[in-house]
């Protein structure tokens, strides 16, 4: 039961990241296009979770955590230089 | 491992994978840039939230562990996802504003103006003595 379980949602999250990338190729606005990555980054965390289960392995977590730090920086600096014309000023 | 424990992995699973899902749809499905932000900012953050509760009961269910990286993961998402938020949505409004893109044709219209003599922080100088653009210096 877990296993269909955990392959289900593992299916359920790469229909997500295919949605993102539609909206990122096709997004009219550059915003649209940012958040379409930032939830990329959203659902490949949850990807590696979800290997990471499937595989009852627990080191994936740390790229995970790793995922999910860098994903928020680049959100932010990508933010920013649009903003700002500059990253760090 | 017990049938409780499986029956709640497995509705935190589905229910987890179900609003990512619902979350990157909206951000397919919703007409306006500033309306798509609803979408993956609480749907997929809740979503995955569930994923790691899902994670840290399985591991403690199958091999005895308790595991503290989906702790930290969810309370750096929860952390991070409105910040990231704000700046798109900062983007979107700075882009309207110096005329990049039109207007939002979606139901709500454009963003209302904030109170007093205020104006949205997107052209607001970091310090006193920054130039509010570095379009032309």
């Amino acid at each position: 039961m877990i296993d269909l379980a955990l392959h289900l949602a593992a299916g359920a999250i790469a229909l997500a990241v295919l949605l993102n990338l539609w909206r990122l190729l096709r997004g009219p606005a550059l915003g649209d296009r940012i958040v379409a990555l930032d939830t990329m980054v959203i659902n490949a965390i949850a990807l590696i979770v979800l290997i990471g289960m499937i595989g009852g392995n627990d080191t994936y977590f740390e790229a995970a955590l790793l995922l999910a730090m860098v994903g928020f920086v680049s959100t932010i600096a990508y933010c920013k230089f649009i903003l700002r014309g500059d990253i760090v000023e | 491992m017990s049938v409780i424990a499986d029956i709640v992995i497995v509705v935190l699973l589905l229910l987890g994978a179900g609003f990512a899902l619902i979350g990157s749809l909206g951000l397919v499905r919703l007409p306006s840039t500033m309306e798509r932000l609803h979408g993956p900012t609480k749907a997929t953050t809740l979503g995955l939230g569930a994923l790691l509760v899902a994670s840290v009961v399985y591991f403690r269910a199958r091999f005895g562990v308790w595991t503290a990286h989906e702790a930290l993961i969810s309370l750096f998402l929860f952390i991070t996802a409105p910040i990231s938020a704000n700046m798109i949505a900062k983007v979107h409004l700075h882009r309207l504003r110096t005329g990049a893109i039109s207007e939002p044709d979606s139901i709500a219209g454009p963003p209302p103006r904030p109170g007093g003599d205020g104006e949205w922080a997107t052209f607001e100088a970091p310090r006193r003595d920054t130039p509010a653009s570095t379009a032309n210096s």
